[in-house]
C-alpha cells in the first residue's frame, strides 16, 4: 500500500515541488530502463564490478601480491582452494582479479571524468559560437582524431613514462575528440531552436545558455557514447598493461595478467584465460548498459 | 506617440545559393498601447521583421528605434526587459528538460528580480494556468497550455512591447480563441503594445487596430481595422487575401 502511494506520488501529473518533479522524471526513466532485461544484466555486471572493487579486501581469499610456496603452489589448476587457479608466482588468480577490478574501475571512472567534460566543453562551444571558434576547435579535434587511439596513447605513455596514472592520462587525452564531435553535432541542431532563441531574448549570457540549456540536451547522447566506449577504454588500458606500459608489476592489472600468462597458455590455460574472461564480462556489461541507456535517453535512435 | 519605429529595414541572409533578401525596405511605426498586425503569406518576410526587432535576424540596412533610441547591433539586457517575444510553435519554444518553474524563474534570475515566488505564482494565474502546473515538464502539457507558459515567460519580465509571431497558428480552433482572448485581456490589463504576425486575416482583424500587408519582403498596403472590416483594400494582393479569408466561394456556374 505504501509502495502504491509512493508510486502515485512519483508519477503524479501535477508535482508540488521541484524535488518531486525531478524524482518523478527519474522514476519514469528508471521504469523505461528496467523493462529492458539485457540492460538490467549490464547494470548488474557494472554494479557487481563496483561492489567487487569496494569490498575487494573482504572478497579476496588471498593476498593479491604475495603468493604461496613457490615449490608447492605455482600454476595450480582451478580447485575449491583456488577458484581460478594460481599463476607462476603462486598467487591466487581469483584474488588478483578481485583486486584488479579496482584498477579497472579507476581507469574507467577517471577517463570518464576527464574526457567527458573536455569533449562537452569543446563541442558545445564550437557548435554554439560557430565561425572561427568552431574552425579552431574542430581542427584541433581533427588533429587528435587523426592518430589511432592506441598508438597515440602509446606515444604519450612513452613520453610520460610507464605507469597506470600515465596510461589513464593518455587514454583520456585520446578519447575526448569523438565526444566533442558528437556534442558539436547535437549543439548545431539545438542552437537554432526556438527555446534557445527564447532564452537569448531573456538576456541570458552565452555561458548560461551553454551550461543550462545546450549541455543538458547534449549530455544524454554523450553519456550513452561514453558508456559504450567504456569497453574500448578497458581494452585500451588492458592493451597498455599487456604491452608493459600500463600498470606495473606486481599490480594485479588484468591486461598485465594476461601478458604474464602468455608464456604458459598451452599448458596452464587458466593463467591467461581468467583475466581474459573478466575483461570480456566487464566490457560486455558496459556495452549492454550503454545500449539500454541509449534506448531510454535517445529516443531518436530507437528503431 | 511612436514607441517602436522601423525605418527602411532590409534583411539579407547569406544563403547557400546566393544571399536571400528576406525583407526589402519595410517601414512601420507602432504607437504606444496599440496592437499592430503584419499579414502575409508564408515567406513574405513578416516573421523576419519581428526577429530583426528582437535581434535574432541581421539588420543589413535601415534603423529600428525604440522610444527614440536607435538600437545597435547588440541588444542589451535593458532592451529585453522592455521587449519580449512569443514564438509560433509552442512545442519548440519550451526547453524539453525544464519544468515550468525553471522556465519562469530563469528570466527573473537573469534580471536579478526579487520576489520570484510571488511573481511566478502571479504569472501562472494571469495566463490561467494556476499553481498545479508549476512543476510540470513541457511533455505533460497540451499545446495551448504550453503557449500559455510561453506567454507567462514573456510577461514575467513586465515588458512594454510583445512581439507575437503567429502565437496561435499551431493550435486548434477552440484553443486559438482562448489564447487570443487571453492576449487581448492582458493587453488591456497591462497596457501592452503588441506587434503581431499572422497569416490569418481573421485573427489580425480581431486583435489589431492597424495592420500592414506584406508580400515578398515589401509592405504593399497599410490598413486600419475599419478599412479591413469594410473591405476597403486598394491593392489587388490584399483583395486576394481578403477573398481567401472569406473561404471557398463557388464560381458562377457556366451556362
Amino acid at each position: 500500500m505504501i509502495g502504491a502511494a509512493r508510486r502515485d506520488w512519483l508519477l503524479t501529473e501535477a508535482p508540488a515541488s521541484r524535488r518531486q518533479a525531478r524524482l518523478g522524471q527519474s522514476y519514469r526513466l528508471w521504469m523505461a530502463f528496467s523493462r529492458n532485461r539485457l540492460a538490467m544484466v549490464g547494470l548488474g555486471i557494472v554494479l557487481a564490478l563496483v561492489a567487487m572493487a569496494i569490498f575487494a579486501d573482504v572478497i579476496a581469499p588471498y593476498d593479491p601480491l604475495r603468493g604461496g610456496g613457490l615449490r608447492t603452489a605455482r600454476l595450480l589448476p582451478p580447485s575449491a582452494e583456488h577458484l581460478m587457479g594460481t599463476d607462476d608466482q603462486a598467487r591466487d588468480i581469483f584474488s588478483r582479479i578481485v583486486h584488479g577490478s579496482r584498477i579497472t574501475l579507476m581507469v574507467v571512472a577517471l577517463v570518464a571524468v576527464i574526457a567527458t567534460p573536455i569533449g562537452l566543453l569543446v563541442g558545445t562551444c564550437a557548435g554554439y559560437f560557430g565561425g572561427w571558434v568552431d574552425t579552431v576547435l574542430m581542427r584541433i579535434t581533427d588533429v587528435f582524431l587523426a592518430f589511432p587511439r592506441l598508438i597515440l596513447a602509446l606515444a604519450f605513455v612513452a613520453a610520460l613514462g610507464p605507469g597506470i596514472e600515465n596510461a589513464i592520462i593518455a587514454i583520456a587525452i585520446t578519447s575526448w575528440p569523438p565526444y566533442a564531435r558528437l556534442a558539436r553535432a547535437e549543439t548545431l541542431t539545438i542552437r537554432d531552436t526556438d527555446h534557445i532563441a527564447a532564452i537569448r531574448l531573456q538576456g541570458a549570457s552565452s555561458a548560461r545558455i551553454l551550461w543550462g540549456h545546450v549541455t543538458p540536451l547534449c549530455l544524454s547522447s554523450v553519456i550513452v557514447r561514453v558508456t559504450l566506449d567504456m569497453a574500448g577504454i578497458i581494452l585500451t588500458a588492458a592493451g597498455l598493461g599487456f604491452l608493459g606500459l600500463g600498470a606495473q608489476p606486481p599490480q594485479p592489472e588484468w591486461g598485465a595478467m594476461i601478458a604474464a600468462g602468455r608464456g604458459y597458455i598451452i599448458d596452464y590455460w587458466w593463467v591467461a584465460t581468467m583475466p581474459g574472461i573478466a575483461i570480456f564480462v566487464v566490457s560486455l556489461g558496459f556495452n549492454l548498459l550503454g545500449d539500454g541507456l541509449r534506448d531510454i535517453l535517445d529516443p531518436k535512435a530507437r528503431t | 506617440m511612436t514607441l517602436l519605429s522601423i525605418q527602411d529595414l532590409n534583411v539579407v541572409f547569406p544563403g547557400k545559393s546566393g544571399p536571400v533578401h528576406a525583407v526589402r525596405g519595410v517601414s512601420i511605426d507602432v504607437t504606444r498601447g496599440e496592437s499592430y498586425g503584419l499579414v502575409g503569406e508564408s515567406g513574405s518576410g513578416k516573421s523576419t521583421v519581428l526577429r530583426a526587432v528582437a535581434g535574432l535576424a541581421p539588420v543589413s540596412e535601415g534603423t529600428i528605434t525604440l522610444d527614440g533610441q536607435t538600437l545597435g547591433r547588440k541588444r542589451d539586457r535593458a532592451f529585453y526587459r522592455r521587449v519580449q517575444m512569443v514564438f509560433q510553435d509552442p512545442y519548440g519554444s519550451l526547453h524539453p528538460r525544464h519544468t515550468v518553474d525553471r522556465v519562469l524563474s530563469e528570466p527573473l534570475a537573469i534580471h536579478r528580480m526579487g520576489d520570484a515566488e510571488k511573481r511566478i505564482a502571479r504569472a501562472l494565474d494571469e495566463v490561467g494556468l494556476g499553481q498545479g502546473f508549476r512543476f510540470r515538464f513541457p511533455h505533460q502539457l497540451s499545446g495551448g497550455q504550453r503557449q500559455r507558459v510561453a506567454i507567462a515567460r514573456a510577461l514575467i519580465l513586465e515588458p512594454e512591447i510583445m512581439l507575437l509571431d503567429e502565437p496561435t497558428s499551431a493550435l486548434d480552433a477552440s484553443i486559438q480563441a482562448e489564447v487570443l482572448n487571453l492576449l487581448d485581456r492582458l493587453r488591456v490589463e497591462r497596457g501592452l503594445t503588441y506587434v503581431m504576425v499572422s497569416h490569418d486575416l481573421g485573427v489580425v482583424a480581431h486583435m489589431c487596430e492597424r495592420l500592414s500587408v506584406m508580400e515578398q519582403g515589401r509592405v504593399v498596403e497599410t490598413l486600419t481595422r475599419a478599412d479591413l472590416r469594410a473591405l476597403r483594400a486598394t491593392q489587388p494582393y490584399t483583395q486576394r487575401l481578403l477573398a481567401a479569408s472569406r473561404g471557398f466561394t463557388r464560381a458562377d456556374p457556366v451556362t
